[in-house]
């Protein structure tokens, strides 16, 4: 048997208020990033036009900035590297027609053969329907997100500690945005929707295994069921990461302009991902259960260990349709259950 | 090997030898050269059921139209002047002869218009956007007085708004009733401001290649009520010039020998293209009101064979990594969630090719991402076969608990992946949508291909009473 990683036995737990500070931290940041630097929308919601050009020979950017300087129109300039450039227009109404003509003639002075690769104009109206339309999935997924795994995990924390992990998620590569300043475009927004998916996976596969341990050792304190169950996935967290992180880079790499973006920003969401669901998930988790006893129980003194010892047993209770005793028998019942399974 | 075995088996196989029926011509539309598919295509011979590439990845344009609500007749209702004018569109395209268009309606007053392959989107969009305005004036014979007028004409760029009406502060230098109008050749004609025939009546158009000056020209024929109008309108202005307008400009202007009641003909210094046009809109009608082109966006084709190119050879890589890694570290159980994961792909392309979806990147995003879940639950299930496996239990058992106890994170993960996925079905818009559907179908054949398939190689392995199977 290959394994990367033996038998773990690693308290994440303890160090919860590590993770909690580091979080905090990046959510400043990244507020103060999106205040000063802001994010770079692509035409897709702001609206404006686009025209992408490709020369057959590497012109300096300066010169072609220069060049355009002839249109007598705002643009930017961007670099999408193999002698690619993008001339953007943000916000504009005018007529693509008109400014790639324009575009176009003021190119043509380099002398360089050049190719029109793409060109775009998208309305304001149009950006402001796809942001509308966008916020609406989104609210709508994570409600339905919340309602699904209150009802399959009997609880509600449970699935708001999961979109929270979400959100951590969705903000870090959003930050990572802000930071490089890459346009988000619509197939960025495919990425974020990605890992949005890959967020909740992870988040249901340690829940699912708490839940099992749960059933299992109902005697057991929240605290140990889950760093328990956090280790025991932690080689499956870790290889399927790995396999989708390794073929992330494949096509960052390789995968030509147009995946570039969207590779970028599924690695920041991925690698993050890991992070967030054992470093926020679970001890949001733990963190609300028990509520103000926060900072007695990190340092197990023997009352808070007690008031821990019912919880469990109290998510038993809400299974109870097969078991009306639940209290009593309710555990011992699964207990036995499962050891007739393994025979 | 037990009856449940041999069914599971069955369906399997038989699952299989449709996907690959459903992909087989897939296989031979592409292998044709992309001049010959094109061709088929605008003859409408492209084979149903067939995967389709988005413009973004085959090239192309389209075109995002909103219908001017406001201009529209109050007796028509909205629904019925979208499903007009779509139908409207699609006459003037299909006419115009390029490949596969998809015309289709987007939310309430918008057309989503579809043109792969077009190199040159302006020609197409002229089509489409052209009211086509064409309008019959009687000429003032002098122009005087309008001197004034003509000079403030010239230095504005768009002297009309979208119904052809001069714009207020040049009629008002103007005599009372009268407008004017453009030539081609640059000089001007004051006539009646009102028309009082239109090409609303018009019935039938056809293109002369070789009209009586050499240039093509376009004849028309009106219905019963443009006969009238038209009759009654040559017959009192006989010796008189009649404008035919197009679109604010004059193309030419007659004299009116006789009265003239159901057909006519547009002379001028047409190009041939440009009478092609003409005679296609004035053939299939009028806009039920006028379209604007809100959103537009041209693909060249290198962009899109680049970006298939270094999209697909990357993904291609990246999936052979996956299996290779998964058979080194998983041995034998790798194999087998590999065999899985190449059939996954297989049945998400033949369900794909039986609706006819759509293929776009961010639908190749889709497929990565139910390609990623299928991966992971084949992951839970081996790591939970080694848990029992370190136990020292007998291999039926290993198995049987592995796929039991992964199960509900299996089925819990993918149902919540699959809730977000309806969601941005229902709320998304174009390139959403596509990630949504490959999303979807992705998630549902990999339930079916990394729990079942899996589990029936394995107990199919297990008729041969084997001591281990190394994971």
């Amino acid at each position: 048997m290959m394994t990367f990683f033996p038998k773990t036995n690693i308290d994440f737990l303890k160090y919860r208020k590590i993770y909690f500070t580091i979080s905090t931290l990046i959510l400043i940041f990244g507020v103060i990033l999106f205040a000063t630097k802001g994010l770079n929308m692509g035409i897709d919601f702001t609206g404006g036009t686009m025209v992408q050009v490709k020369f057959e020979s590497p012109v300096e950017m300066s010169a072609i900035r220069d060049a355009l300087t002839q249109t007598e129109r705002e643009s930017d300039l961007q670099s999408y590297g193999d002698n690619t450039y993008a001339v953007r227009e943000k916000g504009a109404e005018t007529d693509i027609a008109e400014v790639q003509a324009g575009v176009e003639k003021a190119l043509d002075t380099l002398n360089v053969p050049y190719t029109i690769q793409q060109a775009n104009f998208v309305g304001p109206a149009v950006g402001q329907d796809m942001t509308e339309r966008a916020a609406w999935a989104i609210i709508l997924s994570l409600v339905l997100i919340i309602i699904y795994v209150a009802f399959r995990f009997s609880n509600i924390l449970w699935g708001t500690s999961g979109v929270i992990a979400l959100f951590h998620d969705l903000f870090v590569m959003a930050v990572a945005f802000a930071l490089t300043q890459r346009e988000i475009d619509l197939v960025v927004v495919a990425a974020f929707l990605t890992v949005a998916g890959f967020s909740i996976n992870d988040t249901i596969v340690i829940f699912d295994r708490i839940r099992e341990n749960m059933r299992l050792t109902p005697r057991a304190s929240l605290a140990e069921l889950i760093n328990r169950s956090i280790n025991e996935t932690l080689s499956r967290t870790i290889i399927t990461s790995l396999t989708v992180v390794g073929s992330l880079f494949i096509l960052y790499f390789f995968g030509g302009e147009a995946l570039n973006s969207f590779a970028f920003a599924m690695l920041v969401g991925c690698i993050c991902g890991v992070y967030t669901t054992i470093a926020l998930t679970t001890p949001l988790v733990y963190v609300w259960t028990h509520g103000g006893e926060n900072n007695a129980s990190s340092s197990a003194g023997k009352p808070a260990r007690k008031a821990e010892e019912k919880k469990p047993a109290a998510h038993m209770q809400q299974e109870p349709q097969h078991a009306p005793a639940a209290q009593q028998h309710g555990p011992k019942k699964s207990v036995r259950k499962s050891r007739r399974n393994r025979r | 090997m037990s009856k449940s075995l041999a069914i599971k088996w069955i369906v399997i196989i038989v699952i299989l030898l449709g996907s690959m029926a459903l992909i087989y011509p897939n296989y031979r539309w592409y292998s044709k050269p992309e001049a010959e598919r094109t061709k088929l295509e605008s003859l409408g011979e492209k084979p149903q059921r067939l995967l389709n590439l988005g413009l973004d990845l085959r090239g192309g344009s389209s075109l995002l139209l909103e219908l001017d609500v406001s201009k529209l007749s109050d007796r028509e209702p909205l629904n019925e002047a979208m499903a007009r004018a779509i139908e409207i569109i699609r006459n003037r395209i299909d006419q115009y002869g390029v490949g596969e268009t998809s015309i289709t309606r987007q939310g309430d007053k918008w057309i989503l218009v579809q043109l792969p392959g077009v190199a040159n989107p302006a020609a197409a969009e002229a089509l489409i956007g052209k009211t086509a305005m064409l309008e019959f004036h009687i000429v003032k014979n002098d122009t005087a007085g309008a001197e004034k007028a003509i000079e403030k004409l010239e230095s504005m760029e768009e002297p009309y708004d979208q119904d052809g009406v001069l714009k207020p502060e040049i009629a008002e230098l103007l005599p009372e009733g009268y407008t004017i109008f453009r030539t081609k050749d640059g000089g001007y004609y004051m006539v009646d401001k009102e028309a009082k025939v239109t090409g609303a009546d018009l019935d039938d158009a056809h293109l002369t290649m070789y009209g009586d000056n050499g240039y093509p020209e376009v004849s028309f024929s009106f219905n019963a009520e443009g006969a009238r109008k038209f009759g009654q309108l040559t017959g009192s202005n006989l010796q008189k010039q009649l404008a035919i307008v197009l679109d604010n400009t004059i193309q030419s202007a007659p004299v009116v020998q006789s009265r003239i009641s159901k057909e006519g003909r547009i002379t001028g210094t047409f190009t041939l293209e440009e009478a092609r046009q003409l005679t296609i809109v004035l053939k299939a009608g009028a806009l039920p009101a006028p379209v604007r082109v809100i959103e537009k966006r041209t693909i060249g084709p290198t962009l899109g064979e680049d970006s298939i190119k270094s999209g697909l050879s990357a993904s291609l890589y990246a999936l052979l990594a996956i299996l290779l890694f998964m058979m080194i570290y998983y041995k034998w159980a790798g194999f087998i969630s590999d065999i899985a994961l190449v059939l996954n792909l297989v049945l998400l392309m033949a369900i794909m090719s039986y609706f006819s979806a759509t293929l776009t990147l961010p639908g190749i995003a889709g497929i990565i991402l139910s390609l990623a879940m299928a991966i992971d639950a084949n992951v839970l299930i081996i790591e939970r076969m080694r848990e029992e496996k370190l136990l020292g239990k007998p291999i039926t058992t290993i198995i049987q608990l592995g796929y039991d106890k992964a199960w509900s994170a299996i089925f819990d993960s993918n149902i919540t992946t699959i809730i977000v996925g309806c969601c941005l079905l229902q709320f998304g818009t174009g390139p959403v949508k596509g990630f949504a559907v490959t999303l979807i179908i992705g998630l549902t054949v990999s339930l079916f291909t990394a729990v079942f398939v899996t589990r029936a190689i394995y107990e199919l392995m297990l008729t041969s009473n084997p001591k281990e199977i190394s994971l």
